[in-house]
């Protein structure tokens, strides 16, 4: 309990004593380009994968001849827009970027570099942090789009060309009984995810003490209480607004 | 001026400052001297404002730090300049984005000015052509001369040093201790340096505190720290056989 209070209080912190706009644009601008171009390349590979064994466990489970084969393409990109596209790729993105934040905030935090901003007069918390949770609500969900589509493509080759479903059957069975309000979930996901990762592994980060050890040993609890945090709201979400 | 009264600190319940006061004048360079594990570093980040004193005060040229609003700490904060034990750069900016750094976040001074004010004082610390080279490529000694030149930049009023010269040659640690004292009295800044070197003690000390556990047991200038009567000041003293000799010929009058 202590630690969510002092979990809250570190987001509080970020509101507060900010600097000018300007510093905030050129700090985000690299964190955008840290946390999400640099991600995309793990991402990417990820979810085509991902869709593309999807399709073919699902084949592989629809033995029955009275299901038609568009229900492939139906179930991955239920699969996708529900639950692969956001949460899975959250739990990459907690793997990936959650621990980099967490280990770059604990360096500095061990190396006196945090003490230095402070000193300074500068909101250590808010000139670190805010553009960290602002660059990745910005470039998550967008990697939550790429993801999407390239598990669905994923799915596409993989099924297409193994001779698993035909191309008309893929293609008519994503567009069957298409739900709008998926995507949106998705998306609603994907700004919870968000925040949640760069915030949690920031607040790991930030209140490193001792040494390398304890360093690596923030990075492995921010990844893991990440994970945890995301797969609670993902239940939450998916409770609320199903 | 720097002036702190009765400030205590501790930590889960062990008393690590135990209501130390004093008078830290400007243009002059004060050192908080003590063994390891004294409490040295805890008292000057108290000062400094990163750790909350348990009780007590501190006063930047009578203006209440410890007790201020946000913003009036803010401000005294602006005045401050640090040099930490490590240097504490940013690792992922070079020299020049390090000295530039409290200009960018705190001024309004034209790119033209920074780079002008980063240059002077790059080469007021005896450093020239290192401006693209990262912290990570320089030497420990041109990483403290970096530290130096990033707490002066801003104009600072006050500038607080924590082991300025830990992991230093004994040459390169007078040029730090003498650049120091020599910003100090330029710019006519109130300085507090943390060490347990006697070296240093001798070279700058113009005002010395040393600290026993927790308690200040001692104040005084460079010239009289030999001749005190305090037990635990000299076994600090004197615990190297150079001071000792220094002591011997001193009392034999050769």
């Amino acid at each position: 309990m202590r630690s969510i209070g002092k979990y809250i209080l570190f987001i509080g912190s970020l509101f507060v004593n900010r600097e000018r706009f300007k510093t905030y644009v050129q700090l985000t601008l690299d964190e955008c380009i840290n946390i999400g171009i640099n991600s995309l390349v793990l991402i990417s590979i990820v979810a085509t994968f991902i869709g593309a064994v999807s399709t073919i466990q699902t084949a592989y489970n629809l033995v029955s001849p009275l299901i038609p084969d568009y229900v492939i393409s139906q179930v991955v990109r239920d699969l996708t827009v529900l639950e692969l596209a956001p949460t899975i790729t959250a739990i990459v993105f907690a793997g990936k970027v959650g621990s980099n934040i967490a280990g770059e905030l604990g360096t500095m935090r061990i190396t006196e570099q945090i003490d230095a901003l402070e000193v300074m007069g500068i909101n250590s918390v808010s000139y670190l942090v805010f553009p960290k949770i602002l660059a990745s609500l910005i470039t998550y969900p967008m990697l939550v789009i790429i993801a999407g589509f390239l598990s669905i493509m994923g799915g596409y080759l993989a099924g297409v060309y193994t001779g698993i479903v035909t191309e008309s059957d893929y293609v008519y069975g994503l567009k069957v009984d298409f739900i709008e309000f998926n995507v949106f979930f998705a998306m609603i996901k994907s700004f919870v995810f968000a925040f949640l990762v760069s915030s949690i592994s920031s607040y790991k980060g930030f209140y490193t003490t001792g040494g390398a050890f304890e360093v690596g040993k923030a990075s492995t609890i921010a990844v893991t209480n990440s994970c945890i945090a995301i797969l609670l709201a993902d239940y939450l979400l998916a409770q609320l607004l199903l | 001026m720097i002036e702190i009264e009765n400030i205590k600190k501790s930590f889960d319940g062990k008393a690590v400052l135990k209501g130390i006061s004093g008078v830290f004048d400007k243009g002059k360079t004060n050192l908080i001297i003590g063994a390891s594990g004294t409490g040295k570093s805890v008292l000057l980040k108290c000062i400094v404002g990163l750790i909350k004193p348990d009780s007590g005060t501190v006063f930047y040229d009578n203006r209440d730090f410890t007790h201020a609003d946000r913003n009036l700490k803010t401000d005294i904060r602006r005045e401050i300049g640090m040099l930490f034990q490590g240097g504490a750069l940013f690792d992922s900016k070079n020299v020049e984005e390090n000295v530039i750094f409290p200009l960018d976040v705190l001024t309004k001074m034209s790119l033209e000015e920074k780079l002008d004010r980063v240059n002077f004082c790059l080469k007021r610390v005896g450093l020239e052509n290192v401006n693209k080279k990262m912290p990570s490529e320089i030497s420990g000694g041109m990483k403290k001369r970096v530290g130096i030149a990033r707490a002066i930049v801003n104009n600072s009023s006050y500038l607080f040093c924590d082991e300025p010269n830990s992991g230093l040659d004994p040459q390169t640690a007078i040029t730090i201790d003498n650049l120091i004292k020599e910003i100090t009295e330029e710019y006519d800044i109130t300085t507090i340096v943390v060490t347990h070197d006697m070296n240093s003690v001798m070279e700058i000390g113009d005002y010395v505190m040393f600290i026993h556990q927790g308690a200040k047991l001692w104040e005084g200038s460079d010239h009289n720290i030999t001749k005190s009567q305090v037990k635990e000041l000299n076994d600090f003293v004197f615990a190297n056989k150079m001071m000792r000799t220094v002591r011997n010929k001193e009392t034999s009058g050769t």
